[in-house]
């Protein structure tokens, strides 16, 4: 069936005068439970079948979507997507021209063991209910809140050029969160991530090896704790970061500076532009030699949020080296996009949240290469710094220069050991000066493989998950502790 | 071949199927909420169209009541089958979980106050209209070797509330959207409008002052970090508001996660500052009616800096012995309720009183990508961005560097030394608002960027 509702939308668009056509017909399934205080909060489950058509006319784009997938809805779609495209090019300075790509017929499956959707709705609810428990035991905890969700995207690909791809993706997520209110501060501890915990394209077997219920205790008692822990003090010091706030340090101040679309001024008037422009490729040192970044879209670099066979616009999963030794070596690209750079090929970085969406151009698995050091080694080579752990907020100008990063919880390192606890920990800095005082990364076996499902981008906005791989790392002579300054 | 919108008579037979399967299914409650939405966005970039979509979308959310519990089930698809699947989907949500002692029973009929916010004007936008307009303010930023980025959007919403107990809601609205950032070398200028009608928008002359911002902040100095007095446009006072008002709930309060935990019928503001959440107010937009189908009332949130109110869902409102507000999300959530139609009351100095009354301070167009640091004290973090200027003897003296800032808001409305007239305005991190620009003192910009 969908096969054919795409092909109703290839030929209107190829007869109304497409010069190019494809379509995604894609169904998404969702299942969201949260609690909260012994009590479950949303419970919901969702379905969304649509088709989006895009295609190029006169040598500009136009994009229609639609739900109604009967086959005069369908063609009538497509026809609007070439007139839309008729329509932009009233105001265009040359023809769009697409990086030569090679057709596939394919099916593509992401491996999973345990069904989401399959799990009792009540064992799910059951297991956030006993974490919330183990968390309202310790005193002082004020809230205690629990989440899960599940998506399976069913979605064919077809374009004019002959592809035709099968992709269905299952992805899960959990995580629980307490909070203390005392005096006049609110403090909050999350496990095993902060907003939602942890994100992979896997199936209920990420939740259960998570352990929700056996780190309950622990975060919650962190959390009221940080109450009477000592102020995180402002300065220069040298920090080490967390596998996770790494992984969110990568996604802001690396991922989104690479998306080529925003360096091409394509995202100039909502997420901004990028300082790595197209004349810092293969010159800029980003960081420092140790630091190796990827962005690899294929299954053998893990299940993450930005794993899959092919992008949204066809063209199969790469591994595009973006820091090599500290030089800065690749973007994130599109087939509209990659000849800008001399690429003869895309990137294959093109998706879109859902069937009403145009794809654009989003971070796949963007990951930290790991070190060589044991996380014990590194500690003990450290003679003062603060260990900063779970992002509390984050922030960064429109070029993606300067950031800003709280944690939720902080531990002061003296003499090569982890003291005591340090509340409101933060650190601020510009991007490539970061990125280079970078002395240390912990070795492959504490590297994580995190999901941030809730990236925004684009107008009209879409949300998007992607994936960071990153162990704990050291950085030297970082502005901390800004964010509270007077 | 052209596409036909869903009207509000076919959401209606919509919706009464799906009650009707929901009857057969022997529930205490049932609940549809069914909404059409038609979208049209125009993306322009490189003084060129880039991205030209339109979009038109259904959801059909069941919400089911049996024996003590809720649950929610949602589909675009409209066959019987589908209908009667997210009717089996949310009972079976429901059946199996532990009961919800605050859960109500459904509202009956009610009686809504009327507004008036569909305009066919805006309905029938093309996107031959869009991109002409597109290509005239492109070729007038090329002209003036500018370089525009920005959107045009023109949309409509059409909304069925209703449920077993007889309670039956409509709602319809049409939104456009103009933004424009204008960039040269070294500068930009930005300027945004939203508007439930199209006429209300010109973009010529929103692309003229995004022109003239980028033109006046060309060769940007870099200012050292400090406390400045702080001239804000109301985009930015939006959207720095935006990281406020979500405090003003009961359930908040009751959470102790809310700024305003033992602080409610405190001076925290200044006198100046009053603030209503009014969904009546004529530049107002969205539903006379909650997530449970409860009329929205009009909330005195800020009486002259006291902190005067809190908005109620109906459980929040039971549980806290208070009347509920009509501003509940829908059911089940976590969150309860929000007010969604913040008005400000404004002042009368425009933002050239402002800054002529100003010895040395910066003037703010937009902010960006703000993020709260701190709950309680309100302290939140973010950029400035697209024209950023120095004041020096009542005159604009030019652009400088984007600032980051590190600022409690609570302080921040005890500050305000000038109000403007609070006028809706659009921004990037809140909801649309009624607020006015604001001349505060001691803003703190804690370190600068590169640009």
């Amino acid at each position: 069936m969908m096969q054919e509702i795409a092909g109703w939308a290839l030929e209107t668009a190829k007869r109304r005068g497409a010069s190019y056509a494809d379509a995604r017909v894609m169904d998404i399934r969702h299942r969201d439970i949260s609690t909260k205080n012994g009590e479950v909060g949303t419970l919901s489950e969702s379905e969304s079948l649509g088709i989006g058509v895009r295609v190029i006319a006169n040598g500009s784009w136009g994009f229609a979507s639609t739900d109604r997938l009967t086959r005069e809805a369908v063609q009538a779609c497509a026809a609007e997507a070439v007139a839309i495209a008729k329509a932009s090019s009233l105001a265009k300075t040359e023809d769009v021209a697409l990086a030569p790509e090679a057709a596939y017929v394919d099916v593509w499956q992401n491996p999973y063991l345990k069904d989401p959707f399959r799990i009792p709705v009540e064992r799910q609810i059951d297991l956030l209910l006993a974490a919330d428990k183990e968390m309202r035991s310790v005193k002082g905890v004020t809230v205690a809140e629990g989440s899960m969700s599940f998506r399976r995207i069913d979605q064919l690909f077809v374009s004019s050029i002959g592809s035709s791809i099968h992709q269905t993706k299952v992805q899960s997520g959990a995580g629980i969160v307490a909070l203390s209110f005392s005096g006049n501060e609110l403090q909050k501890r999350s496990y095993p991530n902060s907003f939602g915990g942890q994100h992979m394209l896997r199936g209920y077997e990420l939740v259960e090896e998570l352990d929700l219920v056996g780190n309950a205790q622990r975060v919650a008692e962190e959390c009221v704790a940080l109450h009477s822990a000592a102020q995180c003090p402002q300065g220069q010091s040298t920090i080490i970061l967390d596998s996770s706030q790494l992984g969110l340090q990568i996604h802001e101040s690396v991922g989104h500076p690479i998306e080529l679309d925003r360096v091409l001024g394509m995202e100039a008037n909502f997420a901004g532009m990028s300082f790595l422009t197209t004349d810092k490729l293969r010159k800029l040192k980003y960081g420092s030699d140790i630091v190796n970044v990827v962005a690899d879209a294929r299954l053998e670099h893990g299940p993450g949020l930005g794993t899959f066979a092919y992008d949204d616009e066809g063209v199969p999963a790469q591994c595009i080296p973006v820091i090599s030794n500290g030089l800065f070596t690749g973007y994130l690209s599109s087939r509209e996009t990659a000849p800008a750079i001399g690429e003869k090929r895309s990137g294959g970085t093109v998706r879109c949240e859902s069937w009403n969406r145009l794809p654009m151009i989003r971070m796949t698995n963007i990951s930290i290469n790991p070190g060589t050091w044991k996380y014990e080694d590194l500690i003990a080579d450290t003679d003062d710094a603060i260990y900063m752990e779970t992002n509390r907020s984050w922030s960064i100008d429109d070029r993606r220069y300067h950031f800003q990063f709280s944690t939720e919880i902080g531990w002061e390192i003296k003499g090569g050991k982890k003291g005591r606890m340090i509340k409101n920990p933060s650190y601020s800095g510009i991007t490539t000066e970061f990125w280079n005082s970078c002395d240390a990364i912990c070795s492959r076996d504490y590297w994580t493989l995190w999901g941030t499902p809730n990236c925004g981008k684009g107008q009209p906005m879409q949300t998007m998950g992607t994936g960071h791989g990153a162990s704990p790392a050291r950085f030297r002579n970082v502005k901390i502790g800004v964010a509270f300054s007077k | 071949m052209a596409r036909t919108k869903i009207t509000i008579s076919e959401l209606q037979r919509l919706a009464e199927r799906v009650l009707k399967i929901a009857k057969a299914n022997r529930l205490d409650g049932a609940e549809v909420d069914a909404g059409a939405d038609t979208d049209a966005l125009t993306r322009f970039a490189n003084n060129t169209i880039h991205q030209n979509v339109a979009e038109e979308t259904l959801a059909i959310s069941f919400r089911a009541i049996i024996d003590g519990r809720t649950a929610r089930a949602t589909t675009n698809k409209t066959d019987d089958e589908s209908l009667r699947r997210v009717v089996q989907a949310a009972t079976s949500l429901a059946k199996n979980q532990p009961k919800n002692p605050d859960l109500l029973p459904l509202l009956g009929k009610q009686k809504y106050q009327k507004v008036s916010r569909f305009f066919s004007s805006t309905a029938d936008t093309t996107p031959q209209d869009r991109a002409k307009a597109v290509a005239k303010i492109c070729k007038h930023a090329a002209k003036h070797k500018q370089t525009a980025a920005g959107i045009f959007v023109s949309g409509s919403s059409q909304s069925i509330f209703a449920n077993s107990k007889g309670l039956f809601a409509h709602y319809e609205q049409t939104r456009a959207e103009f933004s424009i950032t204008i960039l040269e070398t070294d500068s930009s200028g930005w300027a945004k409008a939203n508007s439930p009608d199209i006429r209300q928008i010109d973009p010529i002359e929103l692309a003229e002052s995004a022109s003239e911002k980028s033109a006046k902040s060309r060769k940007p100095r870099e200012l050292a970090p400090g406390h400045y007095v702080t001239i804000l446009e109301p985009a930015a006072v939006l959207d720095l508001m935006g990281f406020l008002f979500f405090d003003f709930s009961g359930t908040a309060l009751e959470d102790k996660r809310s700024c305003l935990t033992g602080r409610m019928g405190q001076k925290l503001f200044g006198e100046n500052i009053t603030v209503w959440d009014d969904a009546y107010h004529p530049l107002q937009t969205g539903f006379p009616y909650d997530g449970e189908g409860e009329p929205r009332q009009k909330v005195l949130l800020i009486d002259r800096g006291l902190a005067k109110n809190v908005v109620y869902a109906r459980a929040t409102a039971k549980r806290m012995k208070a009347k509920p507000t009509g501003h509940g999300f829908s059911l089940p959530n976590d969150f309860g309720e929000a007010p969604m139609n913040i008005v400000f009351a404004g002042g009368y100095k425009s933002v050239d009183d402002m800054i002529r009354s100003t010895e040395h301070g910066v003037l703010v167009t937009r902010l960006w990508y703000i993020r709260e640091v701190d709950p309680f004290s309100k302290i939140v973090t973010g950029m400035t961005r697209d024209g950023t200027f120095l004041v020096e003897n009542g005159k604009i003296a030019g652009g400088i560097r984007n600032f980051r800032f590190n600022q409690s808001i609570i302080e921040m409305l005890a500050n305000v030394e000038m109000l403007g007239p609070a006028v809706r305005s659009a921004g990037e991190e809140a909801f649309e608002m009624v607020v006015p620009a604001m001349k505060v003192r001691d803003f703190h910009f804690s370190e600068v960027t590169k640009f």
